[in-house]
């Protein structure tokens, strides 16, 4: 229990001590940032994979109201935490070539909001989740406003607007949850516990779905994602694809399908479908985009249709397949965005056609290039392969032609991805690039770290598929017994 | 009683302190007599006595007596630099807001109709002096003629509303009213019902419950900063009790009667609030405005009456009560730089007083809802309140009327951290230092473990 809430709370302190730390902002974040992946990596030294949850923490918080601190750590829950505490020092990393105004305002918020995203992640109570859930926008909405590009202010304001509104109908869900809750408390496993009939648990799964697929997003809920990635800092983008896109994905898998099965058997259909029209056709547009930070948000459209359909497909493959695939996009679309970040503070582009012959002048960047470009096209011995394979089975398993569908990511992404590395990496250099300097420093040291897990992910992947093996098969029996006991 | 006579003490000392010339001593004196007033509402805790079958000291009362008071004493300390030199009125602008206060002890705390009566007008008097205060300032008079003649009217709907209550039950005693509605369920007088509707109408007014609302934005806009805050915060807050306590608790029977216009109003209120402060440009009118939609929030506890519903308005006023004097407060430290109210003025605080700008964030946060805020807890438990009996069509309407509130509480926010303005240096006196710590401290505390509240009536 100690070591929970101190994993959940040492980036909360740490932010407070870097909101004063003022110019060693940069040192104070990254220290605390590693000592938090030490913890996280402590813990999962010490958990056992099976279906239990452990390092509980359950307190008494807002007992009136049937609120309690309750956290703790399954499989599934350990995953999201390993992704998250690795996450925030890569990214506090990558920025320490630029300097931010305010740093220790800055650097504070991604602490912030990572405590923020482990309450989201360790959440045994409806509450907790859902303060977590608001706690880590708060502190991205300010990230993405400051520091962000052109425009930032009316396309931040859409993007948080989308993602409240759609957590406030979450709100609305969980409010409905407790009151058919006759112990009147926001527990999980008294959540798990409900008997609802059809009708209430069609619309639960809307109220919850709408929030998990804005933040995820899904078709046609991803409107806002495009023009934020855009326009935000590249931190901020790493910290909303690489960690907050999560949080959707992993409130269907702890909420949505344990909660209201039926619910999910009723329209699971429909949210395979549009996660399948979401990789078509995110797909299509990453191929027609000029802007290579544009074309990596729309492939992180259609990588995450994927993750999706392979959850609503409820088998373990597409469910396993989750897990890995959460892990290994986190990994390297933050990696993506990383090279794509080094191209454009030195050449102030990102245009693909102004760039090209890079690799002449940089060879260290475009190996380490390739190598996440690889991972992201799901080469076989890469970390994207062991997700995308399991992810079309699990597909493959609720019908063939979601798989023969869904499977097109996989060759639209190679295509994409490859003609992006073509056009920036090969080729001759030009005015622009010729003058490009290859990676140093904790360039060098945050892209070899990616590089490192990526292969290394891809060719040992099984402690990851085993730590959250059978916690997935708990949660998919649980699933299954309750769908019988309703038909 | 101890509370009532300690604020009018004050308020004839703090007249003559005035009229000797004494103005130094006018804010300590105050201080003082607040305080007192709040150690006795303190110590009368529990206690639930009735005076003179007039009005009854219960812990519903006590509670919004010490938001009231406790709120007034954070206005008063804003006063700070607010008169100038030469005004001299500043122990008529004391006096009067705490008769009105006075006034408002009386509002939430009667137990006959004649002392919400009587305590509604001792208030509403003071107020339409104090809108009007400054008599130079043309703004100032239109805002006091307007609030005078909509004020007179609604007291007329309430009063013809008491009458025909009194008619049909022979009393103006709550208690008797109650028992006559539970004895005589059947055959309840016809003239009852136009009654309560009437009463309803009246007590809309007073707090700014649309489509009696129109009143609102001019008289806020026009009336000395300082008394707006005062209006829309303290004096809201004591109008909701008032309310309160003759919807829940005497004309509860009745519900299923009032419950469909009542719907109707929140209904308008959320929508016309929300959509018409979308469109301010003035910092000040979108506050009004907001107030506005805050009054649909508030009444949302009404809908379904549950034991919980008295202490829900109470935490949704305090949250409400404390974020508001937050931005009113920060209003006229900006005005009194830029001297414009408007969101523009508002440009580049962060860079010029990030700790001001904190505290307005957080507000801002607040009055908007956002989890870990005071704001958060009144909304939920408003929320939970009307889901008790599933009326999800209201609540998912209340959710698109907050996401409107979102876009316009951000905007200040966003004036503030990410647009340019002017670099001049925003000074804060160390009174405001004072008013914008505690609301903040206890917006934080309340939204963060709110137990402590949960129960308290």
């Amino acid at each position: 229990m100690e070591q929970l809430l101190l994993l959940i709370f040492l980036p909360l302190v740490g932010a407070i001590i870097t909101a004063f730390a003022g110019k060693s902002a940069k040192i104070v974040s990254t220290v605390i940032s590693i000592a938090s992946l030490a913890l996280a990596l402590f813990i999962a030294c010490n958990f056992i994979p099976n279906a239990s949850t452990q390092f509980e923490a359950n307190l008494p918080w807002i007992a009136d109201l049937g609120i309690r601190f309750h956290a703790g750590i399954d499989g599934i829950s350990m995953l999201v935490v390993l992704l998250t505490n690795l996450l925030v020092p890569i990214i506090i990393l990558s920025s320490y070539k630029h300097d931010y105004k305010n740093p220790s305002a800055f650097y504070a918020l991604i602490l912030f909001m990572q405590c923020g995203l482990l309450l989201v992640f360790t959440a045994m109570d409806a509450f907790l989740f859902y303060i977590g859930w608001e706690a880590a926008l708060i502190p991205i909405y300010f990230i993405c406003a400051i520091w962000g590009g052109k425009d930032r202010i009316s396309v931040n304001m859409k993007f948080f607007i989308y993602t409240i509104g759609g957590s406030l109908f979450m709100l609305m869900g969980i409010i409905y949850l407790y009151l058919q809750n006759p112990a009147h408390n926001f527990d999980i496993q008294a959540f798990y516990a409900l008997n609802l009939d059809n009708a209430q648990q069609g619309w639960i799964f809307w109220a919850f779905f709408i929030a998990f697929a804005i933040k995820m997003p899904i078709f046609p809920f991803h409107t806002w994602q495009p023009d934020t990635y855009t326009v935000a800092p590249t931190q901020g983008i790493m910290l909303l694809s690489g960690i907050m896109l999560k949080m959707g994905i992993y409130g269907v898998i702890r909420w949505l399908l344990p909660i209201v099965p039926a619910g999910v058997q009723d329209w699971g259909n429909l949210a395979i479908i549009l996660s399948i029209i979401g990789i078509v056709y995110a797909s299509i547009i990453a191929f027609t985009q000029k802007d290579a930070k544009r074309l990596v948000a729309y492939s992180s459209i259609a990588h995450v249709g994927l993750i999706s359909a392979g959850i609503f497909a409820l088998n373990q493959q597409g469910m396993q397949g989750a897990m890995v695939q959460m892990l290994s996009h986190g990994i390297n679309v933050v990696g993506l965005f990383f090279v794509l970040d080094i191209i454009f503070s030195r050449l102030k582009t990102n245009k693909i056609e102004d760039l090209g012959g890079i690799a002449k002048v940089a060879p260290k960047l475009a190996i380490t290039f390739l190598i996440i470009i690889l991972g992201t096209v799901a080469l076989p011995g890469t970390n994207g392969f062991i997700g995308e394979f399991l992810l079309l089975m699990g597909v493959y398993n609720y019908g063939i032609w979601a798989a023969a569908i869904a499977g097109l990511t996989i060759i639209f992404g190679a295509v994409y991805m490859l003609r992006m590395y073509q056009n920036i990496m090969l080729g001759k250099t030009n005015e622009l690039t010729i003058t490009f300097t290859d990676i140093k420093g904790t360039e060098k040291l945050v892209l070899y770290t990616i590089c490192a897990l990526i292969i290394v992910l891809g060719v040992y992947p099984k402690p990851i598929l085993h730590l959250t093996e059978a916690s997935v098969q708990h949660l998919l029996e649980q699933v299954n017994q309750k769908l019988n006991t309703v038909n | 009683m101890n509370i009532i006579i300690t604020i009018s003490l004050t308020a004839f000392i703090v007249l003559y302190a005035g009229l000797f010339k004494a103005n130094k001593a006018l804010l300590p004196l105050t201080v003082v007599g607040l305080l007192t007033a709040l150690g006795f509402t303190v110590g009368a805790w529990n206690g639930n006595a009735v005076h003179f079958g007039m009005m009854q000291t219960d812990n519903f009362a006590l509670a919004f007596s010490g938001v009231c008071i406790v709120g007034t004493l954070l206005i008063f300390l804003l006063t700070q630099n607010y008169f100038h030199a030469k005004s001299d009125n500043i122990a008529e602008y004391y006096t009067l807001i705490l008769f009105a206060l006075a006034g408002m002890i009386m509002m939430v705390s009667y137990k006959n109709m004649a002392m919400l009566f009587v305590g509604l007008e001792i208030m509403s008097v003071s107020l339409y002096i104090l809108a009007g205060i400054r008599k130079k300032d043309f703004a100032s008079n239109e805002a006091s003629l307007k609030y005078f003649l909509m004020g007179a009217f609604s007291t007329g709907f309430l009063l013809f509303g008491i009458t025909l209550i009194y008619g049909a039950t022979g009393s103006f005693d709550l208690d008797r009213i109650h028992a006559y509605l539970i004895d005589n369920s059947i055959a309840i007088s016809p003239i009852f019902y136009p009654g309560v509707i009437l009463m309803m109408i009246g007590l809309s007014f007073k707090i700014g419950a649309a489509p009696f609302h129109f009143w609102t934005p001019d008289v806020y806009e026009g009336s000395p900063t300082l008394i707006t805050t005062f209006m829309s915060t303290v004096v809201k807050t004591a109008g909701f009790a008032a309310f309160l306590r003759l919807f829940a608790g005497t004309f509860a029977p009745l519900h299923d009667f009032y419950v469909m216009p009542l719907m109707v109003i929140v209904c308008l209120t959320l929508f016309i609030g929300n959509v018409t402060a979308l469109f301010q440009k003035n910092f000040k009118r979108m506050l009004a405005y907001s107030s506005i939609s805050h009054a649909g929030y508030l009444l949302f506890s009404l809908i379904v009456l549950t034991k919980n519903s008295d202490n829900n308005v109470f935490v949704y006023a305090a949250a409400y009560t404390f974020a508001s004097i937050i931005a009113f407060a920060v209003l006229i430290l900006v005005k009194q730089k830029t001297g414009s109210d408007s969101f523009d003025s508002f440009n580049g605080l962060a860079k010029r007083n990030p700790m001001v700008a904190l505290c307005l964030t957080v507000a801002m946060l607040s009055l908007a809802g956002i989890p870990l805020t005071a704001g958060f807890i009144g909304k939920y438990l408003m929320f939970l309140n009307v889901m008790q009996e599933y009326q999800t069509l209201l609540v998912a309407f209340a959710i698109l009327n907050a996401l409107v509130g979102f876009y316009y509480y951000f905007k200040v926010i966003v004036a503030m951290w990410f647009k340019d303005g002017d670099e001049t240096e925003l000074s804060t006196p160390a009174q405001y230092k004072i008013v914008l710590l505690i609301s903040v401290l206890i917006t934080i505390v309340l939204g963060v473990y709110p137990s402590i509240v949960l129960n308290l009536i």
